[in-house]
């Protein structure tokens, strides 16, 4: 056995690495990594339904500012509120954010309806 | 008569991964007594219940640690579904198992080399960790994480894995096995392992009863106690369940008990595979626990049966919530075997017992 786990080991020293050269070499999204919460703020009716099931409390929703926020550096990426908006309007996408200077957060704007053609 | 010293071990230590402390006593070169102390990394997260509704909580229960993250979250979504009368799908019960099984075998390979590195076998740590990655690798590929999988919420679980997918994970799994056995071999079979492990931590079978350990700790002393046995959950479409047992009683023990579960884990992943029903993921959960109702459910995790409590108040708030993990049952265990052993076999000791010390404290 001895002999078995020194083939394997001398058989490492041919193969490639088993770590990644991070950020050389780039990260492999899966189609399931779960890298940042985005909004399609159209869709959004600033029900505030992601704000109060959001565990960590990493969104803020104002009604009168027409404002969707997100802390990302308070968000966990559990897609709890992905899965709770009655619109859809929130989706998981795979890329991580990149690396930041400074905390700050990320906040959309609503545009404000068209009025009704008479 | 030699003079007794103490001599602080921890809380930060190069053996241990977490930090727990321990006053050894010891009288020339002999343990005489170890004292324990623990609380370095408690961060109330029980008490967090009250403050997080009772299906969102289950994403804080995921993160009470990071080697038995899923069990957490499978162990909490079922004492809540027994609190409230929740079927879970047939499909959901296997996703989960197989899972959670996948979990055993990485916590088991990160085990083993820890162990490996503990006794200076760094090619055997680098090689467990190496097979370790790929089981890394089908969780990032089918939940989107290494270590939070964030698969399973109270009624099911919130992902699928495809047909195609599940045979793959076992393509997956049958690639590691071939050179897992390899690992396993030198484990079993080679002098040095032996050597520094035979005898050490000796904890016989009715002193593993006295003091209620779990898991593969209790299981190499010759206890055949392992909740899957009792085939809940996914596990009851499994044909047979035979705890992997030793009598040996010793470090050596449950090295070997540990080395062949990650074998039995993998089977139990491909048999699943193959008996997989189709159907839905998830049951609908409606309303909140009702008042004064009281739930306990328990589950194996990698280190031992872990067991659940939660009580409901009527509000979608739960009024408590509670763990008892493995660890702390082994705890008790392992101080008794430090009793007598060696100043320089105490890190081997601590090391054989694998106690979680962030599921411990919460
Ligand atoms: S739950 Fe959806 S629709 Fe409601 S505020 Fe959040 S993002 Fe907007
Ligand atoms: S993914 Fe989770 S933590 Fe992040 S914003 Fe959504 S609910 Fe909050």
């Amino acid at each position: 056995m001895g002999i078995q786990i020194t083939g394997m080991a001398l058989k490492n020293l041919l193969s490639r690495p088993a770590t990644k050269l991070y950020p050389v070499e780039p990260q492999v999204y899966t189609s399931q990594t779960r890298g940042h919460v985005d909004n399609n703020i159209e869709a959004c009716i600033l029900c505030s339904i992601c704000v109060r099931k959001c565990p960590a409390t990493a969104l803020a929703v104002d009604k009168e500012a027409r404002t969707w926020t997100i802390n990302p550096f308070s968000c966990v990426q559990c897609m709890t509120c992905v899965r709770v908006c009655p619109r859809d309007s929130l989706s998981m996408l795979p890329e991580y954010t990149p690396v930041a200077s400074n905390m700050s957060t990320r906040t959309l704007v609503k545009p404000e309806e068209k009025p009704e053609e008479a | 008569m030699a003079e007794r010293t103490v001599i602080p071990f921890g809380p930060q230590h190069p053996v241990l991964p977490e930090p727990v402390h321990l006053d050894l006593v010891i009288e020339d070169e002999r343990v005489i007594e170890a004292i324990p102390q623990i609380g370095f990394i408690h961060r109330g997260l029980e008490k967090l219940v009250q403050k997080l509704d009772y299906q969102s909580f289950v994403t804080v229960t995921e993160r009470i640690c990071g080697i038995c993250a899923f069990g957490h979250s499978l162990g909490y979504s079922e004492t809540i579904e027994v609190l409230m009368g929740v079927e879970v799908p047939p499909r959901a019960q296997v996703l989960r198992v197989i899972w959670h099984e996948l979990s055993r075998v990485h916590s088991h390979l990160l085990w083993l080399g820890l162990l490996a590195d503990g006794f200076g076998f760094e090619n055997l740590f680098m090689q467990c960790w190496r097979l370790r990655e790929r089981v890394l690798g089908i969780f990032e590929q089918t939940t989107g994480g290494r270590v939070i999988l964030n698969a399973c919420n109270v009624g099911g679980v919130n992902r699928d894995i495809a047909n195609e997918d599940l045979r793959g994970i076992v393509l997956i799994l049958d690639g590691m096995r071939d050179e897992y056995q390899v690992l396993l071999k030198t484990f079993l079979k080679d002098r040095s392992v032996a050597n520094r492990l035979r005898g050490i931590g000796m904890l016989s079978k009715e002193k593993a009863r006295e003091y209620g350990v779990a898991g593969p700790f209790a299981r190499a002393s010759g206890i055949a106690e392992d909740i899957r046995s009792f085939g809940y959950g996914g596990y009851g479409f499994l044909h047979a369940f035979e705890p992997i047992l030793s009598d040996e009683c010793d470090g050596y023990a449950r090295c070997q008990v540990r080395a062949e579960e990650v074998v039995q884990s993998m089977d139990i992943v491909k048999e699943l595979v193959e008996k997989i029903p189709d159907g839905a993921l998830s049951a609908k959960v409606k309303g909140s626990p009702a008042a004064g109702s009281r739930a306990v459910s328990r589950l194996e995790q990698p280190r031992g049966e872990c067991f659940y409590y939660a009580k409901g108040n009527g509000t979608k708030y739960l009024e408590r919530f509670r763990i008892r993990t493995p660890s702390s049952d082994n705890l008790a265990g392992m101080v008794y075997t430090m009793q007598g052993c060696d100043l320089a076999d105490v890190p081997m000791n601590i090391l054989t017992i694998d106690p979680c010390v962030s599921c411990t404290e919460r």
